[in-house]
């Protein structure tokens, strides 16, 4: 795996940001059942308190804020990775029902359910014998 | 093998984490001419104070039973199994970004830990391991007899 793949992705600022921290784009995973999307991101350092999930007309927007992760009377010697906030955002399709949308976070794991709408659900037709 | 070294990063022990930042930025501008191994997941930050050291590590959306820590002398050992979701017939993956699987490392100490007063926390996807000095360890003063 590459150097690339391992490492925090920094966002690249689209726009000025007021907060002097970086901005990293968590990994997501994203996958689908026949009822509904999941998006999964890693977003270590935040818990219900400190994430946000946005949604504007289509463009859905996940975002944390991390405390910075200094240890009290400890100096750093070390340091392979960096903390700072994460944003990410995501166009929806309009197949989603925006209203039933559930997000959950354990162990700084967002979960996001999006489920499908009613109408768009996969559906078996019955073929009638003629 | 082991990693990484702390001790070379010993001669910024005082200074202010900015300082490894700047470090770090310059490292990487120069990464490909000299960087052939790759980085060992996942990564880590070694906070140090007199007589300990913190060592911190982002592992999101792991059980605390699926991470096994040990201590042997001064070599620490992090390892443990992240599960993805369980995905049953029909359900497709349309994007897979997360790290996921078996990771193992081992991260060797400036001095040796007490493995009975080793403490580990996890919250938030944040593992933190205190390991304190072993006391037989401790530098001794000796007294000079006239």
């Amino acid at each position: 795996m590459s150097e690339k793949d391992l490492q925090k992705t920094e966002n690249k600022a689209a726009t000025e940001r007021i907060r002097n921290v970086k901005t990293f784009m968590p990994r997501v995973d994203i996958y689908q059942t026949k009822e509904a999307l999941f998006l999964v991101a890693d977003m270590p350092g935040i818990d219900e308190k400190t994430v946000d999930v946005e949604l504007e007309k289509n463009i859905l927007t996940i975002s944390g804020r991390v405390e910075n992760g200094n240890v009290k009377d400890h100096s750093l010697v070390f340091s392979e990775y960096e903390i700072g906030d994460y944003e990410r955002t995501f166009t929806l399709s309009d197949e989603i029902d925006r209203d039933k949308i559930k997000a959950t976070v354990k162990q700084g794991v967002l979960r996001l359910e999006l489920p499908k709408a009613e109408k768009l659900k996969p559906k078996k037709i019955k073929i009638n014998a003629a | 093998m082991f990693s990484p070294g702390i001790w070379r990063m010993k001669r910024f022990a005082d200074s202010v984490p900015e300082i490894i930042d700047l470090q770090r930025e310059i490292n990487k501008l120069f990464t490909h001419v000299s960087q052939s191994t790759t980085p060992d997941y996942p990564a880590v930050n070694v906070w140090e104070k007199e007589n300990s050291l913190i060592v911190m590590t982002e592992l999101p959306g792991m059980d605390a039973d699926d991470i096994d820590i040990s201590v042997t002398g001064a070599v620490l050992t992090i390892s443990g199994t992240s599960k993805s979701d369980p995905v049953k017939e029909g359900e497709t993956y349309l994007r897979q970004e997360r790290e996921l699987g078996h990771f193992q490392r081992n991260i060797e100490l400036p001095f040796q830990a007490d493995p009975k007063e080793v403490a580990a926390k996890y919250e938030k996807g944040i593992l933190t391991i205190t390991l304190p000095r072993m006391k037989e360890d401790l530098p001794k003063k000796i007294k000079i007899n006239v």
